[in-house]
């Protein structure tokens, strides 16, 4: 039975569901019983799974995260949480070093089911150290899979999906996106991991997103009909592995093609995207790829900088439009 | 009294300075007039003053999301601290930074950030600089209680040691990293005890003395100028406002889990209150002066904000300016 909910408690629920049909899932990480952390995605896990299951930890990110790829390796099926992307640094050598390696190293003998949950929480002067997201750097890494989910139906389906993959997983959601409602079924479901989807279907332009973007772009869709121009949404979900057979459909019908990401320009997910489509649908391609991503700087703090450096349906539209000029 | 009374009167002066400077942004943060995150230091003014009073101009600091009283106790801009943080150009780091990232290259504020325990071995490269170019400045890395969570302070301690490095481990212990109290971090509340296995010379003191602040950090900065560094001390202290903005539990969210009673009772060991009746008692200053000193600074406050209200904001075009030193 589906009903409304919103993202933040979608996680919520996915969390509750898994750790109660799996009694090796645990959570642990900086502020799981604070919702000044976490909003309300921990609400509830304490008090009904207790603080064997659900850990607070102190300010300790390289070791915390180390015992949850650990406690994977000997059985366990952790989830860690970073409550900000950012904080996630000090744990790179966990994830990227050990947990991305470690089925490989030992040729398949051992295995790391993890999953790594990072919050996206920017904007408000936060600055340069409170503002990152580094789905592009993780999915650089061989041996990681990394989901973004836009909407509430997501956000529970790929947890869940993240939770039972034998895999490390990078599960990536956007505070800014806590509030939003969407239907997303009661039951226990799975969102696969590398499935893209079509939110909206148009035929002059496909575009390419993710995350927090997803929404800018719906909104932009709205405004750009009444010119005339129907783009095409896509939602790729999972930024590793990407969805390549739907980017392709998609693109071979548009034309046209446009990529809002969350992250910086250079390096990042729309130039893996814009050097997949150039090498597989080159012929189809009536116009030049076009990128919107952050600048490549740091985030300022203050507000009129900040402004400007997070992009918003405006520039979707904007860009757009110069797609199908001329 | 070993000391000079213009001395007492600084000591006196520049704590108050600090507290009238945060207390003065507790409206404006409020009405929203202030948009980045500000984390308050009421209540530990006395760390600040007597650690930053024991050093020279040409020594160095290094400090955390709290740093505002680290930065004005060593020398630094009022005027410029307000319009950083009302994300101003004239701000002391252009408004880029804001709040959690003050900076004052010209009299040894080589930087504050937010990443607890970010700065820790930052502090500890300035040390071995002057080490290397033989220079008997010395640096204070200034982290919270929270901060001993995390491995790189181990590493430093140990590298410090082992270098003999003119580096001073200020711990600003408040018995809480965030919503964590001590207990719940750490297993013995004896930080102080780190540096003992590496060798270090150790010591706690009470953070809300500024005259025992003060003399402890003399003596550490004796020994450090004297090649016989690193020293750890342990301040214990207390913050009377919130972990960000003036209270925790007025902005939305409830979590300050500190009880009414424990404040109260910090609130009578006020530093500063403390300090003005010591002044009082042994006739340093009477009533009049200390009102005059008070006015003195709310001027100083008022210009301050004036300056920072009048300045003006960065430019658009100027987003990526100062990414690289070009
Ligand atoms: C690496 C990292 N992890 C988590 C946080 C979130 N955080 C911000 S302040 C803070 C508490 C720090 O406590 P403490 O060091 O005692 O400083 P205090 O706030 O008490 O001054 C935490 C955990 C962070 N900023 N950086
Ligand atoms: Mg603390």
């Amino acid at each position: 039975m589906s009903r409304k909910i919103s993202y933040s408690s979608a996680i919520n629920e996915a969390l509750h569901q898994m750790m109660l049909t799996d009694e090796r899932i645990f959570l642990i990480g900086q502020g799981v019983k604070s919702p000044w952390y976490v909003g309300n995605t921990c609400k509830g896990l304490l008090e009904r799974f207790g603080p064997e299951r659900v850990i607070d930890t102190p300010v300790s990110e390289n070791a915390i995260t180390g015992a949850a790829a650990g406690a994977a390796v000997a059985g366990m099926r952790p989830v860690v949480v970073h409550p900000r992307m950012d904080f996630m640094l000090y744990a790179m050598d966990p994830i990227i070093n050990q947990a991305a390696n470690w089925s490989y190293m030992f040729g398949g003998r051992l295995n790391v089911p993890i999953v790594i949950w990072g919050i996206i929480n920017r904007g408000g002067e936060q600055a340069a150290q409170h503002s990152q997201v580094f789905h592009a750097l993780f999915s650089h890494i061989p041996g990681l899979k990394v989901v973004m989910p836009a909407t509430p139906y997501d956000a529970k389906g790929l947890m869940i999906s993240a939770i039972k993959d034998n895999n490390p997983v990078i599960f990536i959601d956007d505070r800014r996106l806590y509030g939003i409602e969407g239907e997303a079924p009661k039951e226990i479901y799975s969102v696969p991991l590398g499935k893209g989807v079509i939110r909206r279907e148009g035929s002059d332009i496909s575009v390419i997103t993710i995350s927090y973007m997803v929404g800018e772009a719906d909104k932009a869709a709205k405004h750009l009909v009444k010119e005339g121009i129907e783009i095409e949404i896509i939602d790729l979900r999972t930024t590793k592995p990407l969805d390549r057979s739907l980017l392709l459909k998609s693109v071979r019908k548009t034309g046209r093609v446009l990529i809002a990401d969350v992250g910086w320009l250079s390096y990042g997910l729309s130039a893996e995207i814009s050097a997949f489509v150039s090498e597989n649908a080159f012929r189809f391609l009536k116009k030049p790829i076009k990128r919107i991503a952050l600048v490549d700087s740091p985030a300022p703090a203050s507000s009129v900088l900040e402004k400007r450096y997070y992009p918003n349906y405006l520039n979707i539209i904007r860009t757009a439009k110069e797609l199908m000029r001329g | 009294m070993r000391y000079t009374k213009e001395f007492l009167i600084r000591l006196y002066r520049t704590m108050l300075r600090i507290r009238m400077c945060e207390e003065s942004l507790v409206e404006p943060i409020l009405k929203g007039e202030i948009k980045c995150p500000v984390h308050l230091c009421t209540g530990q003014e006395a760390v600040a003053v007597g650690v930053c009073i024991a050093l020279d101009k040409k020594d160095y600091i290094f400090s955390t999301h709290r740093s505002h009283g680290h930065y004005l106790a060593k020398g630094g801009s009022m005027r410029e601290l307000v319009a950083e943080i009302y994300g101003k150009t004239t701000g002391c780091s252009k408004g880029r930074g804001g709040s959690m990232h003050v900076c004052a290259p010209e009299i040894g504020v080589l930087g504050a950030a937010p990443i607890v325990g970010g700065t820790i071995s930052l502090a500890l490269g300035c040390a071995l600089s002057s080490k290397i170019r033989r220079q008997k400045n010395v640096t204070v890395s200034f982290f919270g209680d929270g901060a001993a969570g995390e491995g790189v302070l181990y590493e430093s301690l140990n590298f410090s040691a082992l270098k003999r490095l003119p580096l001073i481990f200020a711990c600003e212990n408040n018995l809480y990293s965030t919503h964590m109290p001590i207990k719940e971090c750490r297993p013995k509340s004896n930080i102080f005890e780190v540096g003992i296995p590496f060798g270090i010379l150790s010591f706690r003191v009470d953070g809300n003395d500024v005259l025992k602040v003060y003399e402890i950090t003399k003596e550490a900065v004796r020994v450090c100028r004297n090649d016989k560094g690193p020293v750890f001390i342990e301040f214990m202290t207390y913050r009377l406002r919130g972990h960000v903005g003036p209270d925790d539990n007025i902005q939305g969210l409830h979590t300050d889990i500190r009880s009414k009673e424990e404040i109260e009772k910090w609130k009578k060991r006020d530093p500063i209150k403390n300090f003005e009746k010591t002044l009082l008692k042994d006739r340093i200053l009477k009533k009049e002066d200390l009102e005059k000193i008070r006015q003195d600074i709310e001027e100083e406050v008022k210009e301050a904000f004036t300056f920072a209200k009048r300045s003006p904001y960065p430019k658009i075009k100027d987003l990526r300016k100062y990414v690289f030193d070009e």
